[in-house]
């Protein structure tokens, strides 16, 4: 008879029976534990949430008015007589790993993660654990990413490129991380950066939060379009071949993500220039990441799961593949997310990109 | 090595046709004219002769990239493109490479004679000069998959730009038969073409469709708002063959096709008319299938196309003749700036004289006083073995390549019939990594019956759903094809329709594509084997 794991893994999401809680649950619970903010993770409907405190703001303005409690990382709560305790995963602002421990036995769920410092998150730190819960986006070996100072160099050379040329410049990224780990890393001195409303509120729900982020202008119907050509335009993929995007013509638009590591996948996007830019680990950094955990066994649960799985157990892991609804790469057709109703026009706007984003929430989740 | 590979870079980071221009021109006024003469030949389509085989590239590209084979097929799946899937698993180095373009190919050429061994040794240490993006271009030569997202004419017209010389003559001068290491760059822009070598066949002058898709019907009204007075246009069948172009100079004869390819030796029974011809005369037609006088369908054709040997019982079951239908050169005279009809003269006069009218046929000439008359015309199209109409205007020059005005192609609408998915297979290029080609089956009883495989017809947002259906409906895994549940259904589009022994259904089909997803119907509304056979018109 063996007992029962700490934790499983359920139709309602990640579930801890000790101590009555889940983790980034799908379905409305009781008790939400939660590792990020991003959509496929923190869903609306639950009746207590318990997050990092730097995701409060965010999931007040995406959520609405929850129960929330926040903690910083590394304080420990408990449930139940079982001890949860938030550590830095690296993803978005507040992406915290999850460690649960009862009578010695460890388990982490890492949510979403990666191991590189991009400058504005707190930086991955590996946790020592029995078990680990890990994602796998970008669990596939053609996926290395490059040090993110050499992509902001390409990304700020094509910025300055397009200033002489007399095109608008305009990056696309997800609201929550891509936009923040943009503005932060962009050279301030070609010229001033400019938002859309959707990524607006984010940076505005982030600064009540505390953080500090550069200046931003908020574009209105009444920006002027010879200004915003002089500096950078930052929108949400939603947005790309709306009208709202067409009014800056001419225009270069640039997009940043992972997925941009394939030519293919970049011609599909059809836009003018790719940077491979992720929030999550590549293919080393998953590995480093795992190994770091020092786990005995590993639960893989979004990405490229079958083939990661297969792989590390080759190489002597002990690894299994978890079927859970967290954002999925082979899931361009993800349904739509719950919509978002301060930026309708901007969520029904036709939309020549295709979702298959770096996670849900980036591609057929809402738009934040 | 390193311009080549910037080039490609730059290609791919632009939608826009101005900028990919000045790109190409760019790259030309940065190397030596030897590498511009790779370059042209590269995207022309001559792509270097493949010196080691795939299986050996692969393989050793595997034992670089220090991974599982599996892993490596998996990677293949995801990145679609065998060339870039090897580039990417590659350990990076911070190495660049000074070789040219000519010294590189020269290197990938030299290797015919060597050994497996010294192949692998230099194969190995090559990767290990290069960076990735090098590395790319470099497997993208050596595997001979050579497609850019740039078209002939985008390089043409960079080039004209850079040499002055116009367009249609460097079209012309880069046809047929030439190497990259002999032919000089200097020859090619010169202001008078040098005495050209007499194979060389002139640009392709390629119709436009009436209509641009089944979809959009042109009515007979519609055709007089745009193409004006039926008296200004003459009309033929449109025959369904191989285009060719067919050369008789200084007593040598050529056969092109329309890909470029020297076919000459591939219809001898084309040779005793052409050496009939007189010296200096160029024609343009369509190579077909005939027994007792008349055409036969394309798939009779085929069974001889891509054969090496051309057996005596190949001769006899599919015998070919042509159907001329213009005239380019006549008595060494380029004589393509001509109207329609004086060079349809010449024409007539030539198959009027030729002792083989069996087999230098012309295209005749369709009677008709109206528009109206003419769509009816078309509707008999099928009976004729044509695939629709041409119109010509009669005061047409000869063009190059496919221009909107004076020749049209007015095809008939397609055959259909409704099928269900039962298989999806991942695609390639833009497409990677999503479930894009699908093979359909009809009803034959209580059992579908593969017919067709096709992949293209549908938007990216369908193929976005369809992918979407195939990830969560799949009920078991062949390597790369998955056996989905059958449910979809989609109107099947075809141009021809014949029997075949190869295929299970006892059917094949000719350009099958997809017309629309029929989201209204449910799978048991699907057509069956038996409305499809009915079709083969037996």
């Amino acid at each position: 008879m063996g007992k029962k794991p700490l934790l499983e893994f359920t139709d309602r999401g990640i579930y801890c029976d000790k101590g009555r809680f889940y983790i980034d649950p799908w379905k409305p619970v009781d008790d939400a534990v939660i590792t990020h903010a991003h959509g496929d993770h923190a869903y609306p409907g639950n009746k207590h949430y318990l997050a990092h405190h730097f995701s409060k703001e965010v999931l007040f303005y995406r959520l609405g008015d929850i129960q929330l409690q926040t903690v910083a990382y590394g304080e420990k709560v408990v449930k139940n007589g079982v001890a949860i305790s938030f550590h830095p995963a690296g993803h978005v602002i507040g992406s915290a790993q999850i460690r649960i421990a009862y009578q010695g036995e460890i388990w982490v769920v890492s949510g979403d993660y990666k191991v590189e410092d991009d400058g504005i998150s707190t930086p991955f730190e590996p946790v020592r654990c029995h078990h680990f819960i890990s994602e796998c986006t970008f669990g596939m070996p053609v996926y290395k990413w490059k040090p993110q100072k050499e992509v902001f160099d390409d990304i700020n050379k094509w910025w300055a490129g397009n200033l002489q040329n007399g095109a608008a410049t305009v990056l696309v990224g997800y609201s929550l991380g891509k936009a923040q780990r943009i503005l932060q890393n962009l050279d301030l001195s070609i010229g001033k950066v400019y938002t859309h409303g959707v990524i607006e509120n984010t940076n505005d729900a982030l600064r009540r939060n505390g953080i500090q982020l550069n200046p931003t202008e908020r574009i209105t119907p009444d920006t002027p379009k010879e200004e915003v050509r002089k500096g950078i335009v930052i929108a949400p993929p939603s947005s790309v071949g709306s009208p709202w995007m067409r009014r800056f013509q001419p225009y270069s638009f640039g997009y940043c993500s992972g997925w941009m590591a394939i030519r293919g996948a970049k011609k599909r996007r059809a836009a003018d220039r790719g940077f491979v830019l992720s929030d999550h680990a590549d293919w080393d950094g998953l590995i480093t990441a795992i190994d770091a955990s020092g786990c005995e066994c590993m639960y893989l649960t979004h990405g490229y799961t079958a083939t990661f799985t297969r792989y590390l157990n080759e190489i002597g892991y002990n690894a299994r593949e978890v079927h859970t609804l967290y954002g999925d790469d082979e899931d361009p057709g993800m349904p739509e997310g719950p919509e978002f109703k301060d930026e309708p026009n901007v969520e029904n706007s036709a939309s020549k990109v295709h979702s298959s984003g770096e996670n849900a929430g980036e591609t057929g989740g809402p738009a934040l | 090595m390193k311009a080549f590979a910037q080039l490609f870079l730059a290609l791919d980071e632009t939608n826009k046709t101005n900028e990919k221009v000045k790109v190409l021109k760019d790259y030309f006024n940065s190397v030596p004219d030897s590498d511009k003469m790779h370059m042209l030949a590269l995207f022309s389509g001559r792509k270097p002769k493949r010196q080691i085989n795939a299986t050996l590239v692969r393989n050793w590209a595997i034992e670089a990239s220090h991974i599982p084979d599996w892993l490596f097929g998996e990677s293949y799946q995801v990145v679609g493109d065998l060339a870039e899937t090897m580039a990417l698993l590659m350990p990076q180095t911070d190495n660049s490479s000074s070789k040219t373009l000519t010294e590189w190919i020269a290197e990938i050429n030299a290797l015919a004679n060597k050994t497996e061994d010294e192949k692998k040794a230099w194969l190995l240490n090559s990767w290990a000069m290069l960076d990735s993006q090098e590395r790319f271009v470099f497997n993208k030569l050596l595997t001979g998959s050579f497609r850019v997202g740039v078209s002939q004419s985008l390089v043409i017209k960079a080039l004209s730009e850079i040499s002055g010389i116009n367009a249609a003559a460097l079209t012309h001068r880069i046809m047929g038969n030439w190497l990259p290491e002999t032919y000089q760059y200097a020859e090619l822009i010169q202001e008078q073409g040098a005495a050209d070598d007499i194979s060389r066949p002139y640009p392709f002058f390629l119709a436009y469709p009436v209509q641009e898709t089944s979809e959009k019907q042109r009515s007979a009204e519609e055709l007089r708002t745009s193409l004006g007075n039926e008296s200004d246009w003459q009309a033929e069948w449109k025959w369904d063959g191989i285009r060719a172009q067919l050369i008789k100079r200084e007593g040598r004869i050529f056969i092109w096709s329309r890909g470029e390819d020297l076919a000459t030796d591939k219809f001898p029974e084309l040779h005793p008319f052409l050496n009939a011809l007189p010296d200096g005369t160029v024609i343009d037609g369509e190579i077909l299938s005939f027994r007792n006088g008349l055409p036969l369908p394309f798939n009779v054709l085929q069974t001889r196309i891509g054969r090496k040997n051309l057996n005596k019982k190949i001769l006899e079951e599919s015998p070919v003749a042509v159907i001329a239908y213009d005239c380019l050169e006549y008595e060494g005279e380029d004589i393509r700036t001509g109207t329609q009809v004086a060079r349809r003269l010449i024409l007539e006069k030539l198959q009027a004289a030729t002792p083989f009218p069996e087999i230098f046929r012309i295209s005749g000439l369709i009677a008709f006083s109206s528009w109206e008359e003419l769509a009816t015309i078309r509707e008999r199209s099928r009976a004729m073995i044509a695939e629709g109409i041409m119109l010509k205007r009669k005061s047409a020059a000869y063009q190059v390549g496919r221009k909107r005005g004076d020749w049209w192609k007015w095809k008939i609408d397609p055959l259909s019939v409704d099928a269900v998915m039962i298989y999806a297979q991942k695609g390639h290029g833009r497409r990677a990594d999503l479930y894009t080609d699908y093979t359909f089956a009809v009803w034959d009883g209580d059992k579908l019956v593969p017919f067709a495989k096709a992949y293209s017809g549908l938007t990216d947002q369908e193929i976005n759903k369809v992918d979407y259906f195939v990830k969560r409906n799949t009920l078991e895994k062949f390597g790369p094809v998955r056996t989905v549940k059958p449910e979809l259904v989609f109107e099947i589009g075809f141009e021809g329709i014949n029997r075949s022994t190869r295929h299970k259904s006892g059917i094949a089909l000719r350009f099958p594509r997809i017309l629309r997803w029929r989201q209204d119907k449910p799978k048991e509304e699907a057509d069956t084997l038996e409305t499809l056979k009915a079709l083969l018109g037996e």
